[in-house]
């Protein structure tokens, strides 16, 4: 055995003596060169050969060879004596050391103040009479030995060894020596595994009874602490001292638990649910009305007026107040209180017009205390049908109904009804405007739908089309509104076409076209697109057969204003304004000047243009050319500008047939109806109109000259404008505010044209100068990545050729190393062979010698 | 027995009249024609031609085309010098020349009254009328009623077709769809001929009597019959006569002769106009000598407006094709350059033209830089369809004279502030000092309000592209097609306004509101 004990490797590897080494010329070897590069560091111009061999040779000696020596071996000798394998120490320091832990271990274990033993027979360290009692020292509750793992202790009790030294093994070398010693006993070791699992589960199935045995316990104490409790109240009193305090700390607890900790409100209505709610209330007031059309309200009304007879003033606006209850508040908010009703009848008696002012103080005018919010923003989005619904039946009825129905209201005030009185409510009911309505499926539909009433109602008519046909309620919904934009937009047309137009319901309804338009941007510009590309084409038309057109008509102008409002006017390019641009150029251009209404239509073209550039500040030289075509026709010579023609009287239009008009001229807005007929009978009527249309023209050309002094042309563009302001208008014989806005004019336009810069290119970025670099092929055709991956590839190849080297070269190290350790072995085996024999010999010849000396000693 | 002694004759007799004079002049027809004793029935046929109630009257002379082309294929008709009515009663004739001589009076008396019906204020007797002489026409051409004293003469029916062509050009009437319905006669070469001579005479004639003056109506007149004339484009299709003859055509030199002689008088201004503008592609490439017609250009040339920008392409191809030297040219289609050509229905041609003439690289430097400034300057007042063909040209121009450049690009002053020095109002291109300006109009138009247009314009900020621009596609633009390109173009999101409107006249930017009310 101890000749396989391996001695330490001799580490003693010329320390001291390395810098010796490296100076020396004859360890030294130089790796030669090929190119000196500057900057680089090499690592290997200089190596020891004959270091680094020795070095290699003993890392093998270390690792290889112990593992050639160990080959085919089963187990292996390990000594854990105490610095056994420690070359520092000197071999008797050693033996002392190791006697004194000897004596220091067994004396540790003992009860240090047990002084009178002194020595206890162990059994590799363990006492004797200690074994022999046998107890099972196994913690066998300890939980922590894990899956079949045995414990240190449960072998070396169960087994009686493992040996002393088994504790203090390191946990490595615990596992090596174990598994050895498992390998020499499997059969031991699977039954050891198997009871310790077994006594495992045992374990487990044991905790599980007792718990399942205290939970029954439990229960039943609990089944008998209810009987104690009832039985012996004066038992549990005694304990209550202790339950109060825990009480006040639960009910803190519990307090704290089941305080009103945000708690999940009613969510925000989405806009599809305030629409459905709009509409579905709109439907309800709808019933309600047809119901009472119907004449269904009798045994109701009749009712209410008994609880309400304490408040009744008898004046018959209550009975009809009443039974409008019945119709509009089954939410009962109108119960509240009567006093208030009697407010509101008060503004309700004031009549229509303040019907508008509640709209727009609609909170205060909806004023109900138990009113909830979703109500209130219904009421914000748009009050009229609620306005309504509030004041039942609301101010538009009154205006109808109360002037013929005022007899009988005072009859109504009576507990029943009479049969005429039903009648005319049916009647009041019929005039009354509808709460649901189905969008028009064709113009003539809305037509109907809204012939006939006032101005405000039509646009409650169609406020309410959009609310109960809003596009979240049902899927045709979007198309239907869309639809009703368009069918909007022509009635706003033809109102415009009536004689005499009715722009005042055209306003009203400017809000709901902005707002459909809002909703619809898609569908809103086709249909102005398509109205003006109609208007467009026929205008079009009509030139090519004639020459010219006619103005276009107030319906057009409406819808160019609209565009106006609906659209930006600004835009470089925009889907609708640009042809809005274009329509009112083909007018100024091409239809000719010839009445006093196409004056009119003509300025309000220019008016348009100029609002719609007034942003964007853009030139529109049809508008200043149309401008001074007018101007020239207030002139009594005989000029005129390119579109306008020679067309006789027509050329003289704006030329006051008498001065003195002018002194009983005031301004004030032209009628926009004067597009289609201009009121005006009488020569001074009609020089006032001229004067008013020369105001507006004047006017309009100012703003231009603002609009344009920017332009390089100024000057040139307004010249004309110039000269003929400045020679040929008779000034003199206009109002002194024309005069006024004439000088401004001409002072706004300089005599002199300004200085400008001669016009020179852009300056454009320089561009770089072409680089003739020649073109460097690094690799001579060779193809090489020039990707990452490829590059990173071609990397790896290259090690792993290294690497494979490298360890080729290694290999081949090893076996040279392997065998010149075979062979030294077998050469002192030999030489042990030899000596062995050459003892042999030599004993032998001795015993020869001995003899023949013997023998001849005898033989002498 | 002049038609007017038989007046007893009714025309009609109440409601029964409807059938009763169809079925009579039916019967008289028959009549007439089964045999000669009902001769005198004729009378009663023609009374109806002068009947009020033009029913009648187109039944008439429905039936007087019938038998008289009947008669005149019967040769029934007297051949040769008519004897008057008293001479035959007087002469010894047998009864079969009398026959004759009788039937030929009522066939001219029945020509007169037809020639009275093309002055019928309804237009259906005129048409019935002017079908039926030419109908007579091809039958006297087949059946003449002349002696002939060869037998293969040529002969036609010249004084029936001269007297309808004086009809046709009545001094005092429209007659434009009379004469679009005589077009189909005149798809006959041999008519088309005699036309036209006749057309020559009358003009001479009426003008003559007129004492030169204008008379609207008949030259008028007188241009829709001779535009209604189309010359076949080759001279071998001129053979499509009535009556076939062989030698050469006399067609052409009569169509030039014809036109000289009408445009020979002074015109109306429109007539004026009109002529122009078919005058190069109907008029003169069927001239046999075209220079001909120099006078009447340059007399054109000179009125100014728009009869001289239509003069100009006139000129064009006397110059193009025929060698015209026309001196000064330049200079008057400089000073034709007024803002009326962006407003003249005859806009495109014009460019077109000026397109071609100056399509030259040979032109001096001032002249093409006077065209570019006085055109730019114009521009100011021009309307989007115009400056979108004015705006390339001038870049075009710009880009055939390289020394233009400085127009747009004057390095050399770039600092330098100065008045326009381009005189606007001299008429001499070489003295408006165009080519010291610089085109600050295109750069005010580079904000004009049509996005196309200020694109446009601002092609000058850079170095101009080699190419030029394509200006056919642009000649023809009209303003509706203008605004299409923005209503087909297909957006996806619509900008709107985000400012709320609250009324018609209430918007943030109001300027129409300030001048009108609501009323």
């Amino acid at each position: 055995n101890s000749s396989r004990k391996e001695g330490p490797a001799k580490a003693l590897l010329h320390k001291a003596t390395s810098s010796q080494i490296k100076n020396n010329a004859f360890e030294v070897k130089i790796n030669r060169k090929k190119f000196d590069v500057l900057g680089r560091k090499s690592k290997h111009d200089v190596g020891l050969p004959g270091v680094s061999r020795s070095k290699a040779i003993n890392k093998r000696k270390d690792t290889l060879l112990k593992e050639f020596r160990l080959k085919n071996k089963a187990n292996k000798f390990v000594d854990r004596r105490f610095g056994e394998y420690d070359t520092k120490m000197a071999p008797e320091d050693k033996i002392l050391q190791r006697f004194a832990l000897e004596r220091q271990r067994t004396q540790a274990k003992k009860d240090i103040y047990n002084l009178n033993e002194e020595e206890e027979l162990t059994h590799y360290g363990q006492s004797l009479a200690e074994i022999e009692k046998l107890t099972d020292m196994v913690d066998s509750d300890s939980d922590s030995d894990e899956k079949g793992l045995l414990s240190a202790e449960l072998t070396a009790s169960n087994f009686g060894g493992g040996g002393g030294l088994l504790r203090k093994k390191r946990p490595g070398e615990n596992d090596e020596d174990e598994s050895q010693k498992h390998k020499s006993r499997q059969e031991l070791i699977e039954e050891l595994i198997l009871k310790s699992k077994q006594e495992k589960r045992e374990r487990q199935s044991q905790k599980e009874e007792a718990q399942e045995l205290t939970e029954k316990l439990d229960q039943e104490w609990k089944s008998i602490q209810n009987l104690l409790v009832h039985k012996t109240p004066k038992a549990e009193r005694m304990e209550e001292p202790e339950k109060p305090k825990l009480d006040d700390y639960d009910v803190m607890v519990r307090e704290l638990g089941f305080e009103m900790k945000a708690q999940p409100s009613e969510k925000l209505k989405t806009p599809e649910e305030l629409a459905k709610e709009e509409r579905e209330r709109l439907q309800k007031l709808e019933a309600d009305r047809l119901k009472r059309m119907l004449g269904d309200v009798e045994e109701n009304a009749t009712q209410k007026q008994s609880h309400l007879s304490a408040d009744d003033l008898n004046d018959g606006f209550i009975l009809d107040n009443d039974d409008r209850k019945t119709l509009s508040y089954k939410d009962g908010k109108w119960n509240s209180d009567g006093g208030e009703e009697e407010g509101q009848e008060g503004e309700e008696g004031t009549g229509g017009e303040e019907e508008e002012d509640d709209e727009d103080g609609e909170d205060d005018g909806s004023g109900v205390d138990d009113e909830d919010d979703e109500e209130e923003e219904d009421e914000g989005e748009g009050g009229h049908s609620d306005l309504d619904s509030d004041q039942a039946s609301g101010a538009e009825d009154e205006e109808e109904e109360e002037n013929d129905e005022g007899e009988e209201e005072a009859a109504k005030a009576k507990p029943a009804l009479s049969e005429e009185e039903r009648k005319a409510m049916q009647e009041a009911a019929k005039a009354e405007l509808p709460y649901t309505f189905a969008a028009p499926e064709s113009f003539s539909d809305l037509k109907a739908l809204l012939d006939g009433h006032s101005a405000e109602k039509q646009r409650l008519i169609v406020e309410r089309i959009q609310k109960c046909n809003h596009p979240s309620l049902a899927a045709g919904n979007k198309a239907k509104l869309e639809k009703l934009f368009g069918f909007l937009l022509e009635y706003v047309g033809e109102l415009a076409m009536r004689t005499p137009p009715e722009l005042a319901t055209v306003n009203i309804f400017i809000p709901q076209v902005y707002a459909l338009c809002q909703l619809f941007p898609a569908a809103a510009h086709k249909v102005m697109q398509s109205l003006l590309g109609d208007s467009a084409h026929s205008m079009e038309e009509s030139i090519e057969v004639k020459g010219r057109a006619a103005f276009p008509g107030l319906d057009m102008m409406i819808y160019l204003k609209i565009v106006a409002l609906l659209f930006p006017t600004s835009d470089f390019r925009h889907p609708v304004t640009t042809p809005a641009f274009v329509y009112i150029s083909q007018a100024l251009t091409k239809c000719p000047v010839t009445s006093l209404e196409s004056l009119s239509a003509g300025l309000v073209l220019c008016s348009l243009a100029v609002e719609f550039v007034s942003l964007s500040q853009r030139f529109v030289p049809e508008l200043i050319n149309f401008l001074l075509g007018l101007l020239h026709m207030a002139v009594p010579a005989d000029t005129l500008v390119p579109p306008f023609k020679q067309q006789g009287k027509a050329s003289k239009l704006l030329l006051l047939s008498d001065a003195e008009a002018s002194n009983s001229w005031s301004r004030k807005a032209i009628p926009l109806t004067s597009v289609h007929r201009v009121t005006a009978s009488t020569d001074l009527e009609k020089d006032h109109y001229r004067l008013s249309v020369l105001h507006t023209c004047l006017d309009l050309v100012k703003r231009c000259t603002l609009l344009y002094r920017q332009l390089p042309s100024y000057v040139q563009i307004f010249q004309p404008v110039r000269t003929l302001l400045a020679k040929h208008l008779p000034v003199q014989s206009y109002p002194s505010s024309l005069q006024e806005l004439h000088r401004e004019i001409l002072e706004a336009i300089p005599e002199t044209p300004s200085k400008h810069a001669p016009l020179v290119f852009e300056k454009k970025k320089p561009i770089p100068l072409k680089l003739l670099e020649p073109k460097i092929v690094l690799d001579y055709g060779k193809k090489r990545g020039n990707t990452k991956e490829e590059r990173e590839r071609e990397r790896l190849k290259h090690k792993y050729k290294k690497e494979f080297k490298g360890a080729l070269r290694e290999l081949r190290k090893d076996t040279r190393f392997l065998a010149q350790a075979k062979l030294s072995d077998i050469m002192s085996r030999d030489a042990e062979r030899k000596r062995k024999v050459k003892e042999l010999y030599g004993s032998l010849a001795t015993q020869e010698g001995e003899w023949k000396a013997l023998r001849m000693k005898k033989r002498k | 027995m002049a038609p007017s002694k038989k007046s007893s004759v009714k025309q009609s007799e109440g409601g029964n009249s409807e059938i009763s004079y169809k079925k009579r002049i039916n019967t008289k027809t028959e009549l007439l024609l089964q045999s000669r004793r009902h001769a005198n029935d004729i009378f009663d046929v023609l009374e109806y031609l002068q009947s009020e109630k033009e029913k009648e009257v187109i039944f008439a002379i429905n039936a007087c085309q019938k038998i008289f082309c009947a008669l005149l294929e019967r040769g029934d008709l007297y051949v040769g010098q008519l004897p008057s009515e008293e001479e035959m009663v007087e002469g010894d004739r047998d009864a079969d020349e009398k026959y004759h001589i009788f039937i030929r009076h009522r066939y001219s008396n029945c020509v007169e009254l037809l020639l009275d019906n093309i002055g019928h204020e309804v237009f259906q007797v005129k048409e019935a009328a002017l079908t039926a002489l030419m109908k007579f026409a091809a039958a006297e051409g087949q059946h003449p009623l002349q002696k002939l004293e060869f037998s293969n003469h040529y002969n036609f029916p010249l004084e029936l077709i001269l007297v309808i062509v004086r009809c046709l050009l009545s001094g005092t009437e429209d007659m434009a769809l009379l004469i679009s319905r005589f077009q189909e006669f005149l798809e006959m070469d041999d008519v088309r001929y005699y036309v036209m001579s006749s057309i020559r005479d009358t003009i001479t004639r009426v003008m003559d009597r007129n004492k030169r003056a204008v008379m609207p109506v008949f030259q008028n007149n007188v241009f829709t019959l001779l535009t209604n004339i189309t010359i076949p484009s080759q001279s071998a299709e001129i053979n499509n006569f009535l009556i076939r003859q062989e030698g050469k055509s006399p067609l052409l030199f009569t169509f030039e002769q014809t036109w000289l002689t009408f445009l020979k008088y002074k015109l109306p201004g429109n007539m004026y106009k009109k002529v122009l503008v078919i005058l190069h592609d109907s008029i003169l490439p069927h001239m046999n000598d075209p220079t001909l017609m120099i006078d009447f250009l340059s007399a054109a040339y000179s009125v100014g407006g728009a009869v001289s920008l239509l003069a100009l392409n006139g000129l064009f191809v006397l110059i193009h094709q025929h060698n015209l030297d026309y001196p000064d040219f330049y200079k008057k289609l400089y000073n034709l350059l007024d803002p009326s050509v962006f407003h003249v229905k005859y806009r495109a041609r014009f460019f077109h033209l000026a397109n071609i003439f100056l399509s030259s690289s040979h032109l001096p430097v001032y002249l093409v830089a006077a065209f570019v400034k006085r055109l730019s300057r114009l521009a100011l007042t021009a309307p989007p369809t115009g400056l979108l063909i004015v705006l390339p040209f001038i870049c075009n121009l710009i880009r055939r004279h390289p020394s233009c450049r400085v127009l747009i690009h004057r390095p050399s002053a770039a600092d330098e502030l100065c008045n326009d020095p381009y005189v606007m109002d001299e008429e001499d291109p070489a003295k408006c000092h165009a080519l010291e300006s610089s085109l600050w109009e295109l750069k005010t138009l580079q904000s004009h309000y049509h996005p196309d247009v200020a694109k446009a314009a601002k092609a000058v900020n850079q170095p101009l592209p080699g190419l030029e621009d394509d200006l056919s596609k642009l000649l023809e633009l009209t303003t509706f097609e203008l605004m299409e390109r923005d209503l087909k173009s297909q957006s996806l999101a619509v900008p709107l306004e985000f400012d709320p409107a609250g009324g018609l006249l209430k918007s943030a930017k109001e300027v129409l509101g300030v001048h009108f009310s609501l009323e």
